[in-house]
């Protein structure tokens, strides 16, 4: 365990020191030293994966309240905590990476006041900071739980339901958009992936994606932290990602067949392996398997199959916003280093953090509750030492 | 009434002279180097691309509706009312979805500075405001690039194919191309042999977008009753139970229904 430790440690000591450098160089020489992006190939991974997929990736948040709260799937409660928290690291870290992409980061706050309705991206914009307040909120409680301070978490209760429904709107609306953005290019985007129904693939994907990395971090946390989520839970999960995995299916190829794509993706060609790869990956197998009663009931099997799904949907995010785009720029759009060790230093930081909160907060309903109740109690008195100051 | 740019390629004789006004207009270095340039970018607005004997220009078409006005977010590409589709660098933040989204794929990028700008032709705006034709059109000594009301500019295209049909490709570059454009493209040969797409659609672009972003202000209220009635409901079936002193047994039934 203490080898294991030590070599991760090494390797996020690696990412984030590669990742300070590229920062450096991007922040001081500017977009065209520091990537690969050209007037031909404007918007590279920094969008196609930290923005789409790490919107994406944080999409459990809303669809983990919506069942708990909204829907009082009361056996689901236990894992809002550990996706909540997900949501809310993702969608910082997403602000985080778009203050790299964006040619003028200090006038991110342009959008505030300087509002066009008819742009996807201004929509987008509200929605993603609207949300990331509304995630804050929703991850106040656990914060000031462990500081003991019950009267800001009696106010986020009463406001608790108001704020979900909120965040579940603003969710379906931005989800959704992250697709819409790419409705205005029909001439550009292969047709593979350009249909008018992007905004709902985004959608449902969103879903399915979130079901898998709820699966995919409790497996996780009992590798390394020892403590998991009941196994029937997983199951359930499993159980609703096969209808949504199955509903997305059905529609993506209904849409392929209605705009007469089907023949197109036998034909051999790089947009075709591509798709194919997406396919499989999101779609085939993840099916294959958790249709085996004995994978679905088994941890290690919804593990294999949540990975696929998040692995499949990262490809169709990158499939849309890269491959799709390649043959319209003529050309091939490959990452420059500096790219992606800042992708690299954020989803490393990412995981720190995720590990970080897990160890100090009261996240995972595994945890003695004798245990926290005394750290709880140590805290308070610290606090109350310090209250005077 | 808006204005317009028509472009007759067979008048042009390549002098490109267009080039450098458009550079002193711009405030562009302009040189022999860059000149050899055959390519929009950064510091070159339009260009005069050589093919043998034949000649086409290259600059924003200016869009009736500008898909790249209607994707910024912050409002800093517009569409005037005179024709201009004009640049605010104060608001541009960098985003770069103008430059995806332009089926042209005119808006250039300064990838080489700290603080960059969006570049592209504006059409010169205030030379338009003041009543004059563009910097490109004024310097232009064959009249191939011609500067006027686009209707005007319609009819005289439509005219010199008609009295013409031998020396034109029956099309008028522009007019309905993504529901049309303030530059106008006459020409000999076929207009993909310089770049120029003829499968775009005959539509605006923005109302692509727009179809869904206008459903927005509805979907907000729905949403929220629908997912209110439901937390009511689903909250409500617990309250009775627990007031017919029962324990809320919904969830443990519901999991043993589920139980193969």
């Amino acid at each position: 365990m203490k080898i294991k430790l030590t070599f991760w440690k090494l390797v996020f000591l690696f990412l984030m020191a590669a990742g300070f450098y590229a920062t450096v160089v991007r922040f001081t020489e500017g977009l065209g030293p520091s990537t690969n992006l050209s007037d031909q190939f404007p918007w590279g991974i920094w969008i196609g994966f930290d923005v789409l997929c790490g919107v994406m990736l944080a999409a459990g948040g809303f669809t983990l309240t919506a069942a708990v709260h909204i829907f009082n799937i009361k056996r689901l409660r236990p894992i809002v905590r550990p996706t909540i928290l997900t949501a809310f690291l993702g969608y910082v870290l997403v602000c985080v990476a778009l203050m790299f992409d964006l040619g003028r980061p200090y006038r991110i706050w342009h959008p505030l006041i300087m509002r066009n309705p008819h742009s996807v991206m201004f929509e987008v914009a509200y929605c993603v900071m609207l949300y990331t307040t509304v995630l804050s909120l929703e991850f106040a409680p656990i914060v000031l739980e462990r500081f003991n301070l019950q009267k800001p978490i009696k106010i986020i209760r009463g406001i608790l339901i108001p704020l979900v429904i909120g965040g579940v709107i603003l969710s379906t609306l931005h989800q959704s958009s992250l697709g819409t953005l790419y409705l205005i290019m029909p001439e550009k985007l292969h047709p593979f992936w350009y249909s008018p129904l992007l905004p709902v693939f985004f959608f449902i994907s969103a879903i399915a994606v979130g079901l898998a990395m709820t699966i995919f971090e409790s497996s996780m946390s009992s590798k390394h932290f020892g403590r998991q989520l009941e196994l029937p839970i997983l199951q359930e999960l499993g159980r609703v990602l096969v209808v949504v995995l199955s509903v997305y299916g059905v529609l993506r190829f209904e849409d392929l067949l209605h705009r007469g794509m089907l023949k197109l993706t036998l034909q051999p060609g790089y947009e075709m392996y591509l798709f194919w790869l997406e396919i499989m990956l999101s779609l085939i197998f993840p099916l294959l398997l958790l249709s085996q009663r004995k994978v679905r009931m088994s941890a290690g099997g919804l593990y294999v199959a949540a990975v696929l799904v998040v692995l499949g949907f990262i490809t169709n995010r990158l499939n849309v916003s890269i491959t799709g785009l390649e043959s319209a720029a003529g050309m091939h759009y490959v990452p420059k280093w500096t790219e992606i060790a800042v992708t690299g230093a954020i989803i490393a930081a990412g995981f720190a953090l995720f590990g970080l909160a897990e160890k100090y907060l009261p996240i995972f309903p595994a945890e003695e509750p004798h245990r926290v109740v005394e750290r709880q109690r140590a805290m308070a008195a610290q606090v109350l030492e310090h209250a005077g100051d | 009434m808006s204005k317009a740019l028509l472009y007759d390629a067979t008048m042009c004789i390549g002098c490109k002279q267009c080039e450098q006004a458009c550079a002193t207009q711009n405030k562009l270095s302009y040189d022999d180097a860059i000149a050899a340039e055959e390519r929009q970018s950064d510091h070159k607005y339009t260009v005069v691309l050589t093919k043998s004997d034949k000649f086409m220009r290259r600059l924003c078409m200016n869009c009736q509706e500008p898909a790249c006005a209607s994707v910024c977010p912050v409002g800093a590409l517009r569409k005037t009312a005179a024709g201009p589709v004009t640049y605010d660098e104060n608001r541009c933040m960098g985003c770069r979805y103008c430059m995806v989204a332009c089926p042209f794929g005119v808006p250039k990028y300064e990838w080489n500075k700290v603080l960059p700008k969006v570049q592209k032709c504006t059409m010169c705006p205030d030379r338009v405001a003041a009543g004059k034709p563009t910097a490109c059109a004024e310097i232009c000594p064959t009249g191939a690039t011609k500067f006027g009301e686009r209707d005007d500019l319609i009819n005289e295209a439509q005219q010199r194919i008609r009295e013409n049909p031998g020396q034109y490709v029956n099309h008028i570059y522009g007019l309905t191309e993504v529901g049309g454009t303030s530059v106008l493209l006459l020409s000999s040969v076929p207009f993909e042999e310089f770049g120029y797409r003829t499968d775009l659609s005959k539509d605006p672009l923005p109302i692509l977008t727009y179809r869904v972003l206008s459903r927005i202000p509805d979907f907000v209220p729905l949403g929220g009753m629908l997912l209110g009635g439901v937390w009511w409901i689903t909250h409500r079936r617990e309250e009775v139970a627990a007031a017919e002193g029962q324990h809320p047994k919904g969830d443990t039934k519901d999991q043993q229904e589920r139980k193969p």
